[in-house]
């Protein structure tokens, strides 16, 4: 290696060459590899951080390109981890990197964080937020979250030397209905790459000792008005006594639309050969009325839980009630057990496609 | 009394701050606490009921429901936000 390549800030008296060594032996894992996730490998990479851990499944498309400036038109359609592989890779060839082309799910969320020093939230939803949270509670790892929404960005070091957790500031995961989901949320393309160099700044800042930590600490900033205020809360014994990782975390809903209606889903059937169709309605239901044309199987909704090894996980999956919303809630508690599965909501449910034949 | 609005919100209540007149309802009482300036905002603005999971700082510290306010703090309604 080059050692003039980290001169501009090994010369700086409060960083220096231990400073560098520092990050050299270090382990980052960014979790996400989009708008926040990019300036984050982007600008750890440049510096020096020994091993970097990507985790991210998605593919490229084309409405990530007005904030995750690492991806070009011709990358679309390709998986994030390659493109991001071969680009760090590109831009500092003394770097390890630990790549999973995979989602966080609470099955994979231990191993994977216990192998990192230090852990960046770069996620789009709350339930990996959550799951980050307590992982990083259990195994004692700080990690640096950063969230963002239309014109404003929030920041913070979580779980810091047995510091506040997330949980000290947010409780408990605010519902769907809360919280606009991500196809409402809109995000001027800017903002990700300000928190999410802030993210940077701060995990250069825990490995190397140098500076004061943002912990303890949440930091608002609002693009709008180019104001950053602080606000300070404090730890919650309770939030460290996380042993063990929930049931389940839900997902949210936010890549593609998983509630379709009758006519899209019967135009579907015509050209999906292999689905399955789960009735989830009570056994009593189902023998009283069913549509024997689509050969569903009835797999009542509090018996889905116990019941996931009937279910087809290479082929979609069509949930279906009487009115669309015990479907609903199918899907999402299907989602928390296997976050891999292809899931549809029927909306409507059985009572449109009676309302549909009349 | 100012309220400074974050994330959601503020689109619920349409600004980016709200300015409470010492002489309102809620101004006239003697003493006050984060709980019930949540409950007389959820009046005005039944949506910001929802909220479960929304945080609120007086004077830049986080408040629980029963932290006292009077007219001259500063007061923050923080929702998470999860975008990344």
């Amino acid at each position: 290696m080059n050692i003039n390549r980290y001169q501009r800030q090994t010369v700086l008296k409060d960083f220096g060459p231990q400073a560098q060594q520092k990050l050299k032996n270090s382990s980052v894992l960014v979790v996400g590899a989009g708008g926040l996730g990019i300036p984050v490998l982007q600008y750890l990479n440049a510096m020096g951080i020994g091993t970097i851990g990507v985790i991210e499944q998605d593919d490229i498309e084309i409405t990530n390109l007005q904030r995750q400036v690492l991806y070009t038109e011709k990358d679309l359609g390709r998986s994030k981890i390659e493109v991001v592989l071969e680009r760090l890779s590109a831009q500092n060839s003394n770097t390890q990197f630990k790549t999973f082309d995979t989602f966080l799910t609470k099955h994979n969320a231990l191993e994977i964080i216990s192998q990192f020093d230090v852990i960046v939230d770069g996620s789009d939803n709350f339930p990996t937020r959550y799951l980050i949270n307590d992982a990083c509670v259990i195994l004692k790892k700080p990690f640096v979250s950063g969230a963002i929404q239309g014109f404003e960005g929030q920041l913070s070091v979580f779980n810091y030397q047995g510091g506040p957790t997330y949980r000290c500031l947010f409780p408990n995961m605010p519902t769907l209905e809360e919280i606009p989901n991500c196809n409402e949320n809109g995000v001027l393309g800017v903002i990700p790459g300000i928190i999410g160099n802030l993210q940077a700044l701060e995990t250069v800042k825990i490995i190397s000792g140098v500076g004061k930590i943002l912990n303890g600490k949440l930091l608002l900033f609002n693009g709008l008005n180019q104001s950053y205020q602080t606000i300070t809360f404090s730890l919650k014994p309770q939030n460290t006594a996380i042993k063990k990782l929930l049931e389940s975390y839900g997902t949210e809903v936010c890549k593609v639309d998983k509630n379709i209606g009758i006519e899209e889903f019967e135009n579907r059937l015509k050209i999906q050969k292999h689905v399955q169709i789960i009735d989830v309605r009570t056994k009593e239901e189902f023998e009283n009325f069913s549509l024997p044309q689509l050969k569903a199987l009835n797999i009542p909704l509090n018996e889905l839980k116990d019941r996931t090894e009937e279910l087809d996980s290479l082929n979609p999956i069509y949930l279906l009630c009487q009115s669309g919303k015990r479907s609903g809630m199918a899907v999402r508690i299907l989602e928390g057990i296997n976050p891999e599965l292809e899931l549809y909501n029927i909306l409507g449910g059985v009572d449109q496609f009676l309302a549909l034949q009349k | 009394m100012t309220i400074l609005l974050f994330g959601v919100t503020k689109d619920i209540i349409g600004s980016s701050t709200l300015s409470m007149p010492s002489s309102s309802e809620f101004g006239s009482k003697k003493t006050k606490t984060v709980k019930e300036l949540k409950e007389y905002l959820s009046k005005i603005y039944p949506e910001l009921k929802k909220l479960s999971s929304l945080a609120v700082a007086v004077n830049n510290s986080y408040a629980n429901d029963d932290t006292i306010i009077d007219n001259f703090d500063e007061i923050a309604l923080i929702p998470p936000v999860s975008g990344g």
